[in-house]
């Protein structure tokens, strides 16, 4: 005999179960809520457009011509005419500084899209392929890291000519080593852990699986990696103009601007802390983004 | 005991008899895996030889452009192509190269004439060596602890300080730190105290010497392996398992040390490895600064007057170092964390 059913009582019920938002709807609604990141964001946007706009900024007369000689006021500090002071040449430093944002910025910046590329590619294929793939990926890192990259850059930069695009290419090629291990010890500790062996049970595709749980857990520590290789990837653009190979002078760049500050820091010590100011920033930035990111690609922190 | 008996199974019946075993059989599959890693050096030695040869003749110039100071007579250059053996092909000059390298015999240095490459790394590297194995060290303490610290204290004021240091520590370059240094602790201490108290400027003993080249050397490394704890620690902390054993009234110590930072260790132990193989062999930049007779700056001068042998000599260093240390990574990995299988 079967029991009266009551009629559930549909309008009580608590339909308020959160909206549903795709993904990447999610992470950029996430992503703007954390202040920090979207200060970061704010801070590289004003970079890039200081970049593109130097230019510009210059031809209306907000700032100077970065490469004009003022002999007379060599190696000034802060002044009316010149807000950042002057450097070795008696060029405007503030000018430099905004102009360098382009060699800077792009070097820093494009440089860390060959990492994650390159490095990022190798070091998960071989953490989660394991086995001889792995072996025979690492023991090609280990060549890749050994062999002196000086002489790589060298050669490769005789050869191509010392244009912007091969010294970012020479410095991309040779730095992705680090990340590669990283990616790879990592995936190598993440893809025993148990929430992947489920996604495997389940039948998830290696490309679901790599997307979906190795990438947002090992996303940390390569965020950091990657803003620690801006400021790396700046001063070795400075070392390969200092050598000779690199951008060629009076183009200035952050890098450059350092070097031939430290070269009379005795005299003015403002000449070597405003380009490194200007890098610390870009970083700052960079590592606040980043930081924003991971956080919002968290599955647990998901609303 | 009392598991054997609930079995029904006599002492020392299967299960402890595996148990015994299990040690022993991965004690085995580790000495295995090394033994194999460390024959896989050679072919990696080989390739780095090839590809540094190779570098070395396609790039610019050649050894003998900056020798004297002047440009030198083609017959001049002609004979020293013939003392040191460049006038052959260069298949034989490789072939012969790796022939003395199998009898260690890594031949005579070009920029400094009549001395055997041999002779001067075994002179110089001790001093690149200790100066790296300290910096290490402190890169290891103070990176870790900062990093653990800050994770643990997010957002407080330790955390921005640690924050704030490690980012001072990327974006100054080293030479200029070295040179602040320079200036702060020798020159003007000098003058403050009279003489009394500074520290060295130049020179090389391992006493006070050491100070500033340790920690100018240790800056970057160790704002960067703050960075990497901080991050790989903030990862773990908002692990399941970490939330348990704080629910189970574990004391900080245990959580930390047992839960916590042997999780959040695998990244760092991956940046440590590199990270080592490039102290001892040197930095360039502290080498010079601070006037020390290590082998970091010999290898730059190497590569910029093509010392030819030289440049391998330092390149087969660096990649047995890099090589073992990748070695001693991929073992403490299994130590870290015991899901990981060797391959």
């Amino acid at each position: 005999m079967a029991l009266p059913i009551p009629a559930a009582p549909v309008e009580e019920v608590d339909w308020d179960v959160p909206e549903q938002v795709g993904l990447w709807t999610d992470v950029w609604r996430r992503f703007r809520r954390n202040r920090l990141a979207v200060a970061g964001a704010v801070v590289v946007v004003i970079l890039l457009a200081d970049a593109l706009l130097a230019g510009l900024l210059q031809q209306i007369g907000l700032i100077q011509d970065p490469i004009k000689q003022h002999v007379e006021i060599t190696l000034a500090g802060p002044s009316a005419q010149h807000l950042l002071g002057t450097d070795y040449l008696g060029r405007d430093t503030l000018s430099r500084l905004m102009y360098g944002a382009r060699i800077s910025l792009t070097i820093g910046i494009l440089v860390q899209a060959i990492y994650v590329v390159i490095g990022g590619t190798i070091g998960m294929i071989a953490g989660y392929a394991g086995g001889r793939v792995d072996n025979l990926l690492m023991r090609f890192t280990d060549i890749w890291y050994a062999f002196p990259d000086l002489l790589f850059v060298l050669v490769l930069v005789s050869v191509f000519g010392p244009s912007l695009l091969s010294i970012f290419a020479a410095i991309g090629i040779v730095n992705w080593v680090n990340l590669a291990r990283l990616v790879r010890g990592q995936v190598l500790s993440i893809k025993e852990k148990e929430y992947v062996e489920s996604a495997r049970a389940v039948g998830s595709s290696h490309f679901k699986i790599v997307l979906r749980h190795l990438v947002p857990n090992a996303l940390g520590p390569v965020i950091v990696t990657l803003t620690f290789g801006i400021p790396a990837a700046i001063f070795l653009e400075a070392a390969l103009s200092y050598l000779g190979v690199g951008i060629q002078p009076p183009t200035p760049s952050w890098g450059v601007m350092i070097q031939d500050g430290y070269q009379a820091i005795y005299a003015s010590p403002w000449q070597v802390t405003f380009p490194a100011f200007a890098i610390a920033i870009t970083m700052l930035s960079f590592s606040f983004i980043g930081d924003g990111l991971r956080d919002a690609l968290d599955p647990r922190m998901r609303q | 005991m009392a598991n054997t008996a609930i079995g029904g199974r006599p002492a020392g019946g299967a299960l402890p008899v595996r148990r015994l075993l299990a040690p022993s059989s991965r004690g085995a599959a580790l000495t295995f895996f090394v033994l194999r890693r460390v024959l896989w050096m050679v072919p990696v030695l080989f390739f780095v030889i090839l590809i540094t040869f190779l570098l070395m003749h396609l790039a610019p110039g050649s050894p003998w452009d900056r020798a004297g100071g002047r440009q030198l007579s083609a017959t001049i250059v002609q004979n020293l192509n013939v003392r040191y053996g460049l006038d052959k092909p260069i298949w034989q000059q490789f072939l012969l190269y790796l022939w003395n390298v199998s009898h260690f015999d890594f031949g005579l240095s070009y920029q400094y004439q009549g001395r055997s490459v041999g002779s001067l790394l075994v002179n110089a590297w001790p001093y690149t060596a200790t100066l790296g194995v300290l910096a290490f060290s402190l890169i290891v303490v103070a990176g870790v602890g900062l990093g653990v610290i800050a994770a643990l204290r997010q957002n407080s004021r330790v955390d921005y300080v640690a924050m704030g240091f490690s980012t001072f520590g990327a974006s100054v370059p080293n030479f200029v730190v070295g040179m602040l240094f320079i200036i702060v602790f020798g020159v003007f201490m000098y003058k403050l105290t009279g003489g009394a108290y500074s520290l060295p400027v130049s020179g090389f003993g391992l006493d006070d010497h050491l100070i500033m080249p340790v920690v100018t050397l240790a800056l970057l490394p160790t704002a960067f392996i703050a960075r990497l704890t901080r991050a790989s620690t903030l990862d773990i902390l908002r692990q399941d398992y970490v939330r348990t054993a704080w629910a189970k009234g574990l004391t900080e110590r245990l959580v930390v040390l047992k839960h916590i930072l042997k999780n959040s260790l695998i990244p760092v132990v991956t940046a440590l490895g590199p990270t080592f193989a490039f102290l001892v062999t040197g930095s360039v930049i502290v080498e010079t600064v601070f006037v020390i007779p290590g082998i970091g700056s010999s290898f730059v001068t190497a590569v910029l007057s093509r010392d030819y042998p030289m440049i391998l000599a330092t390149t087969i260093l660096f990649s047995i170092v890099v090589a073992v240390a990748n070695l001693v990574v991929d073992v403490l990995y299994v130590f870290i964390d015991p899901r990981v299988r060797l391959t």
